[in-house]
């Protein structure tokens, strides 16, 4: 196995990762909720993405900004309506209302779409690679994938610590009690944190499709890979998630090369180590 | 000239539990009420209702003549009634600056802003980007109370902020109070465990015992051995 | 003047007794069961059985640990799997392996809860999915444990298809009564009164004296042990197990909505869960998952509109208690 090769490969997967779980950190950072239904809500953006691609002979990246703004309101939508009536205390009920959406998802997509994996199509670009020399190479959508996270994480680094919005989430996410006594309308705030949340869903679920084959069954799957990501990265900051995401693609990168069966089994495993060693994560921030 | 604050047979209940039995009291505007009482007289329970953090029946709360007994935190905050609370509740995740900018959030109007703080309390404007837990007990307090101020409130409510501090550094606390009440013209009503110290920063006073008025008059009238009697409902 | 002398304590509700005289009637009419009912019938029974023991374990971890937890597939999987490995490959009878594969689980939840109990609230939750898709990928990736294809029960070929399906049927009745009565022994106990004062408050809990992590341990081990038994006696009577069967995810949706559709927290809402679970996959099996959906539809509202569940509002409106597990004050 070529050690640096592997590494490449992970860290460029880990940028996907990342992007999947960086749409779960703002949930859960602002609302200290787990959306069960994160990986079926990437699952489903790709096939809303491909529905357009298809109606529309747009190309996917093209996509992206419309996917955004749909998934956006959508996520508003659907936190205002449904999400927020889960508030409170109790963990049970966020936890079975969102995995009842993710039943309902997977089973309606596996009810209405046909049954073979689909894919969206980049044409050239898909086997594009730049050499790096050596022998290596980075292909140049996934090395877009980890671009995009990056600036992802920026962009919501500046939103939470540089805006009057971000400072609302982090004081709701502190107090959510105090915070409405300032004149926070928090039931409005959890609105635009699910709304960012999955407008980072519409651009992972767009790579995602580009990326694999997909079908309605590979939500759960995600939803544990962002979750992993968020773990080992740590809580407090979305670089820390960044970190996550790549970490667990070198993960199962190398647990892949070592012997096929073994990719993902190596980051449930890695996750479990940070779980015993450091539970708060390797990036957090000791508050 | 009618009260800026009236609650009329006001109650609360924790669950089964009765915390308020009927609470009658009135602020009027500029006025500086002190709220004394034992613990789990009712106190925090009559605050935190005020403030809309648990909601009542509509008519029990009146501000301004209007209604506010169900209206929702935010809302009252808009209205001019902000909460200095028990424990003060700082942000963790924020710094000083950030936490008295968030007593802003509503963007009422008035004489209040981050210099004016920062004059009022020097002290904060060192600190200004320090996480705001980091700070002393007494800075907290002078944080937790320019949050509140930040609001532009009306009407001032401060749970207990004399709570584990230095005797000159509530002098320091209560002295900046009287100046924001006097220059301001901002109604107070002031939870405090210090009977002596209520009676001295107050224009009237009230004391609670079991989720009910027991006493109530002007500060400098009542005596001690009613206050006394009143508080430990003898 | 002491207010402890003029309360009494009622353990007993209204009608509780008569439907108690009810039960023991089904159950004596269950035991006859092999001499009456058809092959395909005990073969449901056991299922029902099975399905309804692994609810009324997860409620017991829910409702009374406050552990939510959405990986109790790992203990059906382990339990089954144990019953294999003991039954074929170590040669143990396979109907007396079904308690020792529930031992088997919980023994791997010790270790299993050092590494979750440090969590809370989702975290905990999507914690205990990763750690039975861990065991899942393991299982598959061991070649002695027929990988990927799994494995058929040929220790059963040593009896006739009479006594087997007999005794696996009568081995449903006994992890009936062991379950249901053991979980309602077990709340009417000074254990379950820890209980429902930790479910209710950890920190008041604690205060009084319960030690709360122990208490957690004890529940997570005791669920997993019973629903290691119920996964080995499922798979005893599907005579085949594979890892996707024994550790996949199907088994999740069935947890949830037979305990939060029929009620958590109390004894009888799984029970009525798991028969409407039950009815409606037998009833709309030719229509595809539209089941599913309709059941995580009707998830969804009953836990933001009614979450006592069905029978939790009905018990709370009517007063109904068939299993009464709380002390009720009443004045003399």
């Amino acid at each position: 196995m070529n050690w640096l090769d592997t590494v490449i490969q992970g860290t460029l997967l880990g940028g996907l990762y990342a992007l999947f779980a960086m749409g779960l950190a703002v949930i859960y950072g602002v609302m200290k909720q787990i959306n069960i239904a994160h990986g079926d809500f990437i699952v489903l953006a790709a096939y809303v993405a491909l529905g357009i691609v298809a109606a529309t002979g747009l190309h996917p990246f093209l996509v992206i900004p419309l996917a955004i703004v749909v998934f956006g309101a959508f996520g508003y939508f659907l936190q205002r309506t449904v999400l927020n009536r889960t508030l409170g205390s109790d963990i049970l009920p966020p936890l079975v209302v969102t995995y009842g959406l993710s039943i309902v998802i997977e089973n309606v997509l596996q009810q209405t779409q046909s049954g073979d994996p689909k894919s969206l199509k980049l044409g050239s670009l898909e086997t594009a690679s730049l050499p790096l020399g050596g022998g290596l190479a980075i292909g140049a959508f996934p090395l877009i994938m980890l671009v995009t996270a990056i600036v992802v994480a920026i962009v919501l680094e500046i939103v939470f610590n540089r805006t009057r919005l971000g400072m609302a989430f982090r004081a709701v996410s502190d107090d959510r009690e105090i915070a409405s006594i300032m004149g926070v309308r928090d039931r409005r705030l959890f609105g635009y944190a699910t709304a960012i949340s999955f407008a980072v869903i519409a651009i992972a679920g767009v790579f995602m499709g580009i990326k694999f084959t997909f079908s309605p069954s590979l939500g759960p799957n995600f939803l544990l890979y962002a979750f992993e990501a968020v773990v080992i990265g740590g809580m407090g900051s979305f670089w820390g998630t960044l970190a996550g995401g790549i970490i667990l693609g070198i993960a199962q990168a190398i647990g892949f090369a070592l012997n096929p069966g073994w990719g993902i089994l190596a980051g449930h495993l890695v996750f479990l180590a940070v779980l015993l060693v450091r539970p708060t994560g390797i990036f957090a921030r000791s508050a | 000239m009618s009260a800026l604050l009236e609650t009329q047979a006001l109650v609360a209940f924790y669950g089964d539990f009765q915390a308020l039995f009927g609470i009658d009291t009135e602020v009027a505007e500029g006025e500086r009420v002190a709220l004394i009482g034992a613990n789990g007289a009712g106190k925090s329970t009559f605050l935190t209702s005020i403030a809309g953090m648990r909601r009542s029946a509509p008519e029990s709360i009146r501000f301004d003549c209007s209604p506010i007994g169900a209206l929702g935190a935010a809302d009252v905050a808009a209205l001019g009634i902000a909460l200095v609370p028990e424990g003060r509740r700082l942000f963790p995740s924020l710094s000083v600056e950030e936490n008295l900018t968030m007593g802003a959030f509503n963007r009422r109007k008035g004489p209040w802003d981050l210099g004016r703080v920062y004059e009022l309390f020097p002290v904060l404007s060192e600190k200004k980007n320090a996480p705001a837990t980091s700070l002393s007990g007494g800075q907290q307090q002078m944080v937790a109370i320019g949050r509140a101020l930040m609001a532009n409130p009306r009407l001032l409510m401060c749970d207990e902020i004399s709570l584990g501090l230095a005797p000159a550094v509530v002098k320091e606390v209560y002295a900046a109070l009287s100046v924001v009440c006097g220059e301001h013209g901002v109604s107070a009503i002031i939870v405090e465990q210090d009977i002596e110290l209520a009676r001295t920063i107050s224009d009237r006073a009230y004391c609670f015992t079991h989720g009910t008025v027991s006493l109530s008059g002007a500060s400098a009238d009542l005596s001690r051995e009613a206050i006394s009697a009143a508080y430990f409902g003898v | 003047m002491s207010v402890a002398s003029t309360v009494r304590v009622e353990r007993y509700a209204t009608g509780g007794r008569a439907l108690l005289a009810i039960a023991v009637v089904v159950v004596l009419a269950l035991i006859s069961g092999p001499f009456w009912l058809s092959s395909e019938a005990m073969r449901l029974v056991v299922e029902f059985v099975c399905l309804l023991a692994m609810a009324q374990m997860w409620n017991l971890l829910v409702g009374y640990g406050g552990l939510v937890s959405i990986g109790q597939q790992a203990y059906i999987g382990i339990g089954g799997y144990a019953l294999f490995v003991l039954a074929n490959q170590l040669g143990l009878n396979p109907f007396l392996s079904v308690p020792l594969a529930g031992l088997v689980a919980a023994l791997f939840a010790l270790p299993t809860s050092r590494v979750l109990f440090g969590l809370s609230g989702g975290y905990f939750a999507v914690a205990t999915w990763v750690v039975a898709e861990v065991y899942r990928l393991l299982v598959a990736n061991i070649s002695a444990l027929g990988s990927g294809a799994g494995v058929s029960l040929t220790a059963m070929l040593a009896f006739d298809k009479g006594t087997r399906e007999a005794i696996t049927f009568w081995l449903a009745v006994a992890l009936l009564l062991a379950t249901t009565g053991g979980v309602y022994a077990l709340l009417r106990s000074r254990l379950g009164l820890a209980l429902t004062a930790l479910r209710d408050s950890d920190v008041a809990a604690e205060s009084q004296g319960v030690d709360v992590a122990r208490i957690k341990l004890l529940v997570y081990v005791i669920a997993a042990f019973g629903t290691g038994c119920a996964g080995a006696l499922y798979f005893l009577n599907a005579l085949r197990i594979s890892p996707d069967a024994a550790f996949g995810m199907d088994w999740i949706p069935l947890l949830f909505f037979t305990v939060i559709i029929g009620g958590i927290g109390t004894i009888e809402g799984p029970i009525l869960g798991t028969l409407l679970y039950f009815t409606l996959r037998q009833l709309f099996a030719d229509y595809g998952t539209w089941y599913l959906i309709a059941l995580g539809l009707l998830a969804i509202v009953i836990m933001i509109r009614f979450p006592r569940g069905i029978y939790g509002e009905l018990a709370a409106r009517f007063g109904w208690r068939f299993f009464p597990v709380q002390r009720i004050l009443r004045d003399p």
